[in-house]
């Protein structure tokens, strides 16, 4: 195996220009005579544009055209990427998401004007004299009131504020309802997933170029996807065929998912380009980023749990409403069904599941998947409420958790909320993490707090995902408007290097150095003779992007299948220089072989022939060794794992500190270990922001209280312990060619659980068994308000 | 417009800048030093950190003309002069202190100054100096581990894992 293969933690090569200043984001783009737009957005979260006068701003220096809504006459909505159908078997209710407000201002931050001006200070300083008429309407911005009778509508032409009401499974209804009526135990908790605000550390930016000679369009645009916004964006909003738009995603300061959607500012850039004649330019602030970014999570649910009177699960209910916000973010409608009710089995054998989901418009930003989509949302109402009835139940969690798991022999397992899990070993992964948090002697540490006059306690979370959302033609049945493939290039040059074409896009992700990892194993060559090449539609095969944790399991899976096409070529090249039948030949560490003899030809040698083909069976094989692969998987990834978290409360305060925490996770094969260890130290990171500190608050008339880093508050380095993190519990996927589940996202599903429980535990086992539960964000006020509010 | 002249990475530079530009947008826009990222617009994420003078400073806080005749350094100025990474930024890439690369400049920046002040910090100590800057990605662990090892300090205790 070469030193940089599979397994392997190799050193990222795209650090170099990190570090040194010379990555090359959107925003270090600037194209000659650029111009720069701002957009002048609504400061209310509902209202009717009776008039707008851009008579005085149309005179300011440098102002070179306003537009508005009428501009944008002849181009299409926003589209939405998923439809999904109502348990009386109808579609969503789905309304325009118009580039610029037409008639009405639906939230905080819905673009009114976009200002184009020779500098940016000029178009900031010409929005300033733009004379809006809004008559403001009452917002609805609580979802319970948004589906009340006579409630504010966000969109006149829609019946309600309902876009869908979901049953799943429908037909289990009655059964769960009947189960729970007999049950011996019935737990349940209500409770809140925060709403959050993504935050990439770089914000989003969008430049629209046209070149007039030869009608191409050009968007430099943050996305981790380029084909999905070419296809969006050309096909549903511009009316613009591919071969005329070019999407550049270059380096990307972060996602986590809020840079999957099509966003009114790319369609906007790409279109003004063409009418101005010049490359129009837009950078978020951050404060803009807060009220036009996607928001996330936001349901309030209840979930109930049945037990039999040995404490085996017998049913699970689970209702939720779920914010969409204003307007359908591009998978928007997906996540808390397709991504959220199909997760509520957990690793649990729990024959009888029903899940209701209300998705609700309201004033606010749009909602859509953020780091885990629908899947921390299910685990969390899941590992809480097993944390609570083990609590009533007076049984330890631990036993009543193992109990309930499917067991290792039991794969493939089917699930009744329609997965079939085809991986996972719950008892390992639980184990390994007990031993490794030095779960044995917790006690002991608990005393020590409590002599410190702290207050200890721990919080176990198990969870499994899905990842590499799949196959195609099944999530066309449920509602998506796109397949979920991957495609790979693989491009062998003349003297044996290799460009590698992938339609994944890295963020963050490192791609650039695991990808080659792949080929490099597989051909037996030095992974740094291997380049990747990703993030431009003009040189990439289209592909669907990075995001739900499938780069490596879908994106890696094709780039195997292409590369085994390249293998097979080869072999064929190598038989005809060492007059042998392909079927003989041995590929390894580069060097194809005879089997049994000693006559061999290296991968150069075969490469060199395939470009320079003097001696090569040009009858039977065509010249060149470029190949590609599309791969649509048959299944999703089952990642899966056991989380612990310690924390101290403070009493006189209730701040939390979290002092430890474990991870084991089960990934199946892991291609850089290095960069599967810091996934999940960024995943964890961000759960426990959910869990501490993070929530997007609006106020009753729809103003967003966190709008900025001051009062939106993500974890900094001194509000995180050391995380340990165990990943030797694999077994692998047994669908895709590497054997690789996803752990992007993993981090993030799992810890939220366990720190809110390993706070309600140190609560517990200091008296204040009052307190059932706690929503997070757990703050300080809140946990000191629980403990003192009986 | 007034022209501003300074000292950065070591040459003078002089560009146009408005009364109100920012050393952070003077050094992007106004140099084409792109290696200085702007990351809010509150001066919490310390994206933008460079040094004046020798002390750490968030660029967006910072009038370009207040800091007109000042010794800037920024990221681009901070390799060895053979154009290798220093011990630093070595240690980042070492350790995968980094990941989107977008608070990385800022966070070089800033544990060059915390080392300059500091050489051999404790775990809490480069926790507490680096709460300036925001990092969305790593959850802070591979960061503080790369600021150890490039004091020289052990840190085979933080991660099972090192890079080959």
């Amino acid at each position: 195996m070469p030193k940089d293969g599979i397994g392997a933690s190799t050193k990222r090569r795209e650090d170099v220009r990190f570090l040194t200043g010379n990555g090359r984001y959107t925003d270090d783009i600037n194209l000659r005579g650029q111009a720069y737009v701002h957009f002048l957005r609504s400061d209310v979260a509902h209202g009717r544009i009776r008039a707008i006068d851009t008579s005085a701003a149309e005179e300011m220096p440098g102002v070179i055209r306003i537009f508005t809504a009428e501009d944008f006459a002849h181009a299409g909505g926003l589209p939405c990427g998923w439809q999904v159908t109502d348990k009386h078997g109808q579609p969503m209710q789905e309304p325009k998401h118009p580039i610029l407000a037409e008639g009405k201002v639906r939230h905080v931050g819905d673009p009114i004007c976009a200002v184009v001006a020779e500098t940016l200070e000029q178009a900031r300083d010409a929005a300033e004299e733009i004379e809006l008429d809004i008559e403001e309407l009452p917002a609805v911005i609580d979802m319970r009131k948004a589906l009340e009778d006579g409630a504010t509508k966000v969109h006149d032409d829609l019946n309600s504020n309902l876009c869908y009401d979901w049953g799943f499974v429908e037909e289990n209804k009655e059964a769960v309802d009947k189960a729970f009526s007999e049950a011996a135990h019935v737990v349940s908790v209500d409770l809140v997933n925060n709403r959050l605000c993504a935050n990439p550390m770089e914000a989003r930016v969008a430049i629209g170029d046209y070149d007039p000679w030869n009608d191409q369009h050009t968007l430099y645009t943050t996305s981790q996807n380029p084909h999905v916004i070419r296809l969006l964006m050309g096909a549903f909003v511009l009316s613009l065929p591919e071969h005329k738009l070019r999407i550049v995603a270059p380096d990307v300061g972060g996602g986590f998912g809020s840079k999957i959607y099509h966003y009114a500012e790319e369609a906007f850039c790409t279109h003004a380009a063409k009418i101005l004649k010049q490359p129009v330019k837009w950078t978020s602030t951050r404060s803009e980023a807060f009220i036009s970014d996607a928001h996330a999570r936001d349901h309030v649910s209840k979930i109930e749990l049945a037990l039999d009177k040995d404490h085996n699960f017998t049913a699970i209910r689970s209702t939720t409403l779920a914010n969409m916000g204003a307007y359908l973010s591009t998978f928007a409608p997906s996540i808390p069904t397709w991504l959220h009710g199909t997760l509520m089995a957990g690793p649990y054998k729990t024959p009888l599941i029903y899940v209701n989901v209300k998705a609700v418009f309201t004033n606010t930003v749009a909602v859509d998947a953020y780091r885990g989509a629908g899947r921390p949302e299910a685990t969390f109402q899941l590992e809480r409420v097993i944390d609570k009835a083990a609590r009533e139940l007076g049984v330890d969690g631990v036993e009543l958790r193992r109990k309930n798991f499917i067991k290792p022999d039991e794969f493939p397992y089917q699930t009744p909320v329609a997965l079939e899990y085809d991986s996972g070993n719950f008892h390992a992964t639980m184990d390994k993490m007990l031993e490794l948090s030095d779960y044995a002697n917790l006690d002991a540490r608990v005393q020590e707090s409590r002599e410190n006059g702290k207050l200890r306690g721990f919080g176990i979370s198990q969870y499994i995902e899905a990842c590499g959302i799949a196959p195609s033609n099944l999530v066309g049945q449920l509602g998506a408007r796109a397949g979920l493939y991957e495609t790979a290039t693989v491009r062998v040059n003349a003297t044996g290097s290799i460009s590698v074409l992938t339609g994944c896009h890295s963020h963050g992700q490192g791609h650039e150095t695991s990808f080659p990892q792949i080929v490099a194993d597989m051909i037996g060559i030095d992974a740094s003779q291997i380049d990747l090449v990703h993030g431009d539609t003009a040189n990439t095969p289209m592909g669907m992007g990075t995001y739900g944790s499938r780069s490596v399991a879908v994106g890696g899976s094709a780039l195997v299948k292409a590369t085994n096409k390249i293998i097979d070529k080869a072999k064929k090249i190598a038989a005809h220089l060492l007059e042998a039948a392909p079927e003989d030949i041995e590929l390894k560490d580069g060097k194809f072989s005879v089997a049994g003899t000693d006559k061999s030809v290296d991968w150069a040698g075969v490469t060199l022939a395939a470009y320079v083909p003097h001696n090569y069976p040009l009858e039977d094989l065509e010249p060149g060794l470029e190949e590609t692969a599309f791969y649509d998987p048959n299944n999703f990834t089952f990642p899966s794992g056991c989380y612990g978290c310690e924390v101290e409360i403070d009493p006189e305060t209730g701040k939390v500190d979290i002092v430890a925490f474990t991870a084991a996770d089960d990934f199946g094969t892991v291609i850089n270990p290095m960069i599967v260890e810091g996934q999940v130290h960024g995943g964890l990171a961000q759960g426990i922001g959910q869990a501490l500190t993070e929530h997007c608050v609006y106020d009753e008339n729809g103003q967003l209280l966190t709008g900025s880093f001051m009062d939106y508050t993500m974890p900094r380095a001194d509000d995180l312990p050391v995380f340990k993190v165990d990943h030797s519990c694999a077994t692998p996927c047994t669908h895709n060619p590497l054997g690789a589940k996803g752990c992007g996202e993993a981090g993030a599903i799992g810890s939220p659980p366990a720190v809110v429980n390993a706070v309600i535990d140190a609560l517990h086992r200091a008296g204040h068994t009052h307190v059932q539960h706690i929503d997070m964000p757990v703050t300080p006020a809140r946990v000191w308000a629980a403990m003192n509010t009986k | 417009m007034n022209t501003i002249s300074m000292t950065v990475n070591g040459k003078t530079v002089s560009a146009e800048a408005e009364g109100r530009t920012l050393l952070s947008g003077f050094l992007r826009e106004g140099l084409g030093l792109t290696g200085t990222h702007v990351g809010c617009d509150t001066s919490q994420c310390g994206a933008c950190v460079v040094h004046v003078d020798g002390k750490p400073v968030k660029s967006c806080s910072v009038l370009a003309m207040d800091v007109a005749g000042s010794e800037i350094r920024t990221i681009e100025g901070m390799a060895n002069s053979d154009g290798s990474l220093n011990a630093i930024q070595q240690a980042f890439q070492d350790h995968h202190g980094l990941q989107c690369g977008f608070c990385t400049p800022g966070m070089v920046m800033a544990a060059a100054a915390l080392l300059a002040e500091n050489p051999r910090p404790t775990e809490a100590e480069i926790r507490d100096y680096l709460e300036g800057n925001i990092c969305r990605c790593t959850g802070y662990q591979n960061i503080v581990k790369a600021v150890m090892a490039a004091s020289g300090q052990d840190v085979s205790e933080m991660s099972a894992i090192a890079a080959q």
